[in-house]
Formats: C-alpha cells, structure tokens, sequence
C-alpha cells in the first residue's frame, strides 16, 4: 500500500489485514503508557485545508503513539493567506522530509493530486463529498469487533440516516459495509440523495420509522449544513420530523442494535436524544477505535512490508 | 555459474523436543526458587508453544504453583522493518504487571538476538521486571548483539544463510548451498 485515497483502493482481504492491525494497536492502546517505536525518525503532515477536531487529533495521537514526529499546517494560519498555491505548499513541505502527508480539502480529488507532487504517501483525511476511508475503516473495526465476526458482516442490516448526498461518510461505508456483506438502507429524503445510486448495492427507505425497529445498526449521519445549496433543503421541520432520532424512535431498537454517528453532533437536529442514554450507542467508542485504525493505516503506509502469513521457527 | 541444493536434516525428534522442553522446565524450577515471583511469556509467534509447554512443565513439577503465561508479539518493536516483512501474529496479551516480577522469556530459535532486544524494550512497556531470564529451543550462534540465553534445549552451530524450523514435530535444519555447476 503505497497511499490510502479511497476506500476503493482496498481489497476486502486488504482490509480484514488492516482491521487486524488495529486488534494490535488497540492493545498498544489499552497499556499505561500507549506508546511504542514503530516509526521512529519518520515526519507525518497533517496538512488540512478544511475544519476539523475529531480527524486531525485522531490522526496526530496515532503517529504520535507509534513514536513518529508529526507536522502540522492549517491553511488558515499559513502561507496560503499570501497566495501560496497547493502545489507549493506540498512541495515545500515534502522538501523538509515528510514521509507521509494527511490531507483534508474541501474538493474532490485533492489528495489523489497530491499524491503527483511528493513521494511521501498520502492518506485522505476526508475530500469534499467523495472519500473518507479512515473513517469507513474505523466504522467497520467498531461494527465487526461489536458482532464477533471479524471478516464479515454478512446477516446485517445497516441504515444509514440523514444527508447521504453530501457525505463523503456515507459513500466510504456504503463501500465498505456492502462489500463485507451487509445489507445498507439508505435513509434520507430525495433530495438528500445522491442523483444517481446506480452501482451502489443498497435500498432505501424514506422514513427512519421504516427501519429503526430491525436494523443491527443505525448509523446517523451529521445535517451538513455548511456544504447545503439551501434550495435543496426541506423544512427542518420536516427533516426531523422524518428522520431524527428521538426519544422514542432509539426506545424501537432492537436490545443488540449500534447506534454509531461520525460526528460531530447537531444535537437538536438529527440527534433529539442524548446518545449517552441510549444503550446501544458506539458514538465514543468509534472515537477510541479510529486512533488504533489510523496506526494501523500509517504503520501499513510507513512501517515497511507486512505478511499475514504465519510462520514457524527460523525466526531471528 | 552457481546452483543451489537446499538439504532438509532432522537435528532433534519430536521426543528429544520434549526431553527438552522437560529439562528446561526443570532448570527453571531449580533457579527460581520463588515461583509466585515468575511469569513466563513466550514471543509470537515461534515462541508461544513452546511457553505454553514449559508453563505445564513447571506445574507439573510443583503443582502448587500458578505461574502466569503471557505472550508479546514485537512488531512494533522492531528494528529491520525495512529489511524484512512484518508477521502478522496475535496482539500481546501479558496477563500481569511485570514489575518485580521474574519474567522467562522464550522463543523458538535465538539467532542475531534482534528480536530478543525488540522484546525486551516490549517487556518494559508492561512494567520493570526485578529480572528477565531467556529460554530458547535453539542456540544457532551469529548473536549480532551482547544477548546470551539462560536455558537452552540445543546448541547448533549453522551457517548464515541456514534456515531452521522449529516445531513439536522436531527440529530441521535446511542448508543451502551454493556450489559449481
């Protein structure tokens, strides 16, 4: 694995791998002192042009737990207020020895561009309405390790809830999740879907009511009110009449159902109940899992070759 | 122009693996006499078996001991990344906080001594041990770091470029040679 820019460039198998790696960084996690030598002497940028808490610190804790030093650019304090272009910024930054970049941008394809102006690996923390493959990785660990199964997700029902059209989200887990075998309901107003979902193996339903009672997850996704045309929108009104949770719409999940959200939460909007409250969710869980994901993603990228297969003896 | 004849021997039989792994279990009776001090804790993933066994030996022996078994996989400890691939093996599980514990650790073949030095740095991650002992089924010399076993169940001079495998079954050793044709 050269770079990690969409969740596409993964086999399943490829994937299993990596969640497995996880199980590692987990345990290097669970320890007193979380920390280990793994990337010793390599530099990790993280090189955001869009907002963010939960990436950026996650991604920054992972190198930092496997000892890598970490580098960070915000556009908005940087040279890119005196017209620094994109190109430059990277070149620049790759010349004072960075071995991997994580880039966030607002537009499609950025980190896949990036990639052409540096020989550091570049992993995508997130491109406009396209990819964010840490995130579908981090959302299968939290599901598999939940259920017990940890190559599949065949025999689950997963809705997905809210603004699928603007969700970089929701298309990495719709990949992801179908191709380990889950059944993905798409939850979400017409004009909240994609224009086409041709090619995508899922369904949809056009109410949360429809499917809260039977899915084995409910995975509400954020009201993107930043990236919204507001001609698209329906009421607000009538968005959380259909399609928040509430109260008594988390009290109809099943005793064995996740509810997991990406963050961050419009409490009030898409989520009307405190998620603390609701037995099932994995919300803060999701969090801790994604630091053990993006180790393992920058140990693949950075860490040198690794093997599944196990062997016997003839080691040094 | 040079060919290669890989040659499979047998160095020691599944029972001589086993009178091993009995003699050892003894030593390690004879030397620690505190054994609610001791943990033993093998290296994934050649040197977990071979743990497992010695943790029955010892209880055999004394059968009012509870010696912990751990096993540490050291991955992320390594110092040859670039050198050679990453074995994916089970996450470390060390049942208990190794300070002031004795810890024997164990692995399958002791050879450059890297991955001992990778596991020791691991053990310390999990406590400051009053003392770490080495056991190893095979000795095969060319030690590229000052690391000497404890206990050890065979001595056997190799060639570099040797390969040995080490399992229940016995002990192989595959020698490759380079010859005229």
């Amino acid at each position: 694995m050269n770079h990690l820019l969409s969740t596409r460039d993964l086999s399943v198998d490829e994937i299993v791998q990596l969640l497995e790696l996880a199980d590692h960084m987990a345990e290097i996690n669970s320890r007193a002192v979380p920390k280990v030598p793994a990337l010793r002497g390599k530099t990790i940028a993280s090189v955001f042009f869009e907002d963010s808490t939960r990436t950026r610190l996650s991604f920054e804790t992972a190198a930092k737990r496997l000892s890598a030093e970490v580098m960070t650019f915000s556009a908005s304090t940087s040279s890119v207020n005196k017209g620094e272009s994109l190109r430059d910024t990277i070149e620049t930054l790759t010349a004072m020895g960075v071995h991997a970049f994580v880039v966030r941008h607002k537009s499609s394809g950025v980190p896949k561009q990036v990639t052409q102006w540096t020989n550091a690996a570049v992993v995508n923390a997130g491109d406009g309405w396209h990819q964010h493959p840490t995130q579908a990785m981090l959302d299968a660990y939290t599901i598999t390790r939940n259920f017990g199964d940890k190559e599949s997700m065949a025999g689950r029902t997963i809705a997905i809830v809210g603004d699928i059209k603007h969700s970089r989200v929701a298309r990495s887990n719709v990949d992801v999740f179908t191709r380990m075998g889950a059944t993905v309901v798409l939850v979400a107003p017409d004009a909240l879907l994609p224009s086409s979902i041709e090619g995508w193996n899922v369904t949809t339903a056009s109410s949360i009511d429809e499917v809260v009672g039977h899915v084995d997850v409910l995975y509400m996704l954020r009201m993107q009110r930043e990236r919204m045309d507001e001609s698209l929108v329906i009421s607000m009104k009538e968005y959380t009449d259909l399609y928040a949770l509430t109260q008594d719409r988390a009290a109809r999940l099943a005793p064995h159902a996740l509810l997991m959200h990406p963050g961050p939460i419009n409490r009030g909007v898409e989520m009307q109940v405190d998620p603390s409250e609701v037995p099932g969710s994995r919300i803060l869980q999701q969090v801790a899992n994604g630091i053990s994901v993006r180790m393992a993603v920058l140990f693949s990228l950075l860490g040198g070759e690794i093997s599944p297969a196990i062997t016997l003896g003839g080691d040094a | 122009m040079s060919i290669v004849i890989p040659s499979r021997t047998e160095i020691l039989a599944s029972a001589d693996v086993d009178r091993a792994i009995k003699r050892i279990s003894h030593e390690i009776v004879e030397r620690n006499n505190q054994l609610d001090q001791l943990v033993i804790v093998g290296m994934q993933t050649g040197g977990t078996w071979i743990a497992e066994r010695l943790a029955t030996g010892v209880k055999q022996i004394d059968p009012s001991s509870t010696v912990p078994l751990g096993a540490v996989d050291i991955s992320m400890y390594r110092d040859d990344f670039s050198l050679r691939p990453i074995v994916l093996s089970a996450p470390t599980d060390i049942p208990v906080d190794l300070t002031e514990k004795t810890v024997v650790l164990v692995d399958d073949v002791l050879f450059t001594g890297r991955t001992v030095r990778a596991a020791l740095e691991a053990l310390n991650d999990h406590g400051r041990p009053r003392a770490v002992q080495l056991a190893v089924m095979v000795d095969r010399g060319h030690r590229e770091l000052p690391i000497r076993p404890d206990y050890v169940g065979k001595n056997i001079p190799t060639h570099f470029s040797d390969e040995i495998s080490v399992g229940p079954d016995g002990v192989f050793v595959t020698v490759v040679e380079k010859g005229q044709a």
